[in-house]
C-alpha cells in the first residue's frame, strides 16, 4: 500500500514538474526600466490625484534611477515628460524632451515632429497676440 | 479486483488530462498579413470600455505600452495621443474607434493601431468572496491598408491566486468585505489590468509577433 502511495506521489510530482516547465517559458530580459511609468501614465490619463509637479518629480526620480543602473528609458517616457513640462508652462524643456525622444527612438519622428511643429505654431500666435 | 485499481486508473487519466491541457494548442494563427506588414510603430487607441467602471479605459490604456514595447515595438506615448485626440474634438474611446485608419496614419504616423475592448473591469461582490477581474480583447490593424493583422483575448482574476481562507463562514464574509473595500480603494483592478494586458500583448504562441527592437525579431514562436 505504502509503495503504491509513493509511486502515485511520484507520478503526481512528475506531472507537476512537467506543467511547471510548460508554464515557466519566460521571455528575454526586459529591454527597459519601467519603474512606476504605467502608474504615471494612468495618473495623467485620469487627470486627477497627483499634480503635474508631483508627476514630474516621480519621472525625474525614475530617470535618475535608470541612469544609475545604466538602463534604457521606455518608449514615450521623454515625450510624456515633455508634455508635463509644457503643462507647467516650460515650452523650451518640452521641446528638449521631444527632441530627446526622437534621438532615442528615431521611429517616433513623425509624431514628435508634428508635436514640435504645433508647439512652434502656438508660440508664434502667442507672440503675435502680445500687445506692442 | 481491489479498490486501488480504479483509483490508479483515474489518477492516470487525470495525469493524461493535465498533460493534455498543457500541450493542447489552438489552431495556429495565420500571420501572412502580419509578416507582410512588418509594423514598427504602434498606436494604442483608447480602449473601448464595456464595463460599468469608468476607469476601465485609462486603467487598461496605461498598461498597454509595457508589453508592446518589451515585445520590440515603438509605442506612441498614450498620454500625448489622448491630448491630441481631445484637442481635435475626439472625446471618447468610442468616437476614436470610429476614426478612419488613413486619418490616424496621417495624424500619428504609426504603422499599425492596437484596438482594445475592455469586456470586464472591476471587483464584484459574491457571498463567500469578492473577485477582481479584468478581461480584454485586442486587435492589431494595419493603418495603411485597414487590414486586421492579429487578434486575441486574455483575462486576469484575483480568484486565480486565492488560498483557502480560515475563520469559518463569518470570517470569510468579513474577509470578502474587507477585501472589496481595499480592492476598490487601492484600485486593485488597475493591477489586474496590468496582468491581463501582459497576457494579451506579449509575444507567444498565437500572440503578437516580436517587433524590430526585440532580440526575438523574426523568430517563429509557433514552433515548440
Amino acid at each position: 500500500m505504502s509503495r503504491r502511495f509513493l509511486s502515485r506521489l511520484g507520478s503526481l510530482a512528475a506531472v507537476t514538474l512537467l506543467c511547471t516547465a510548460c508554464a515557466a517559458n519566460r521571455g528575454p530580459a526586459p529591454l527597459y526600466m519601467w519603474d512606476t511609468f504605467p502608474t504615471q501614465q494612468y495618473r495623467a490619463l485620469l487627470r486627477e490625484g497627483a499634480s503635474p509637479e508631483e508627476q514630474l518629480q516621480a519621472l525625474q526620480v525614475h530617470a535618475e534611477k535608470a541612469k544609475a543602473a545604466n538602463a534604457a528609458l521606455p518608449p514615450g517616457f521623454r515625450a510624456h515628460l515633455g508634455m508635463l513640462h509644457l503643462n507647467l508652462g516650460n515650452a523650451a524643456e518640452a521641446r528638449n524632451q521631444w527632441e530627446a525622444e526622437k534621438a532615442a527612438f528615431p521611429e517616433s519622428a513623425p509624431f514628435m515632429d508634428s508635436l514640435l511643429k504645433k508647439l512652434t505654431a502656438t508660440e508664434k500666435t502667442l507672440k503675435s497676440e502680445k500687445p506692442a | 479486483m481491489n479498490i486501488a485499481r480504479p483509483l490508479k486508473m483515474s489518477a492516470a487519466l487525470l495525469a493524461t488530462a493535465m498533460l493534455g491541457a498543457c500541450a493542447t494548442k489552438a489552431p495556429p494563427y495565420d500571420y501572412t498579413a502580419y509578416n507582410k506588414a512588418k509594423p514598427v510603430t504602434l498606436l494604442v487607441m483608447p480602449p473601448v470600455n464595456e464595463s460599468p467602471d469608468v476607469k476601465g479605459t485609462p486603467g487598461v490604456w496605461a498598461h498597454a505600452t509595457l508589453p508592446l514595447a518589451e515585445a520590440g515595438y515603438y509605442v506612441l506615448p498614450v498620454t500625448l495621443v489622448d491630448e491630441m485626440l481631445k484637442q481635435n474634438g475626439v472625446q471618447t474611446a468610442n468616437d476614436a474607434a470610429e476614426l478612419p485608419t488613413t486619418k490616424l496614419r496621417e495624424v500619428f504616423g504609426a504603422d499599425a493601431a492596437v484596438y482594445i475592448r475592455v469586456k470586464r473591469y472591476g471587483t464584484s461582490y459574491k457571498i463567500i468572496d469578492s473577485e477582481t477581474r479584468v478581461e480584454v480583447e485586442g486587435r492589431l490593424v494595419d493603418l495603411k491598408t485597414g487590414e486586421v493583422l492579429w487578434k486575441g483575448s486574455a483575462f486576469a482574476s484575483s480568484a486565480e491566486q486565492q488560498q483557502q481562507n480560515q475563520g469559518g463562514p463569518l470570517g470569510l464574509l468579513v474577509a470578502a468585505v474587507v477585501k472589496q473595500i481595499i480592492g476598490t480603494a487601492t484600485d486593485a483592478s488597475f493591477n489586474f489590468a496590468g496582468i491581463a494586458n501582459r497576457r494579451l500583448l506579449t509575444p507567444q504562441y498565437n500572440g503578437v509577433l516580436p517587433g524590430p527592437r526585440s532580440p526575438n525579431y523574426g523568430k517563429d514562436l509557433q514552433k515548440p
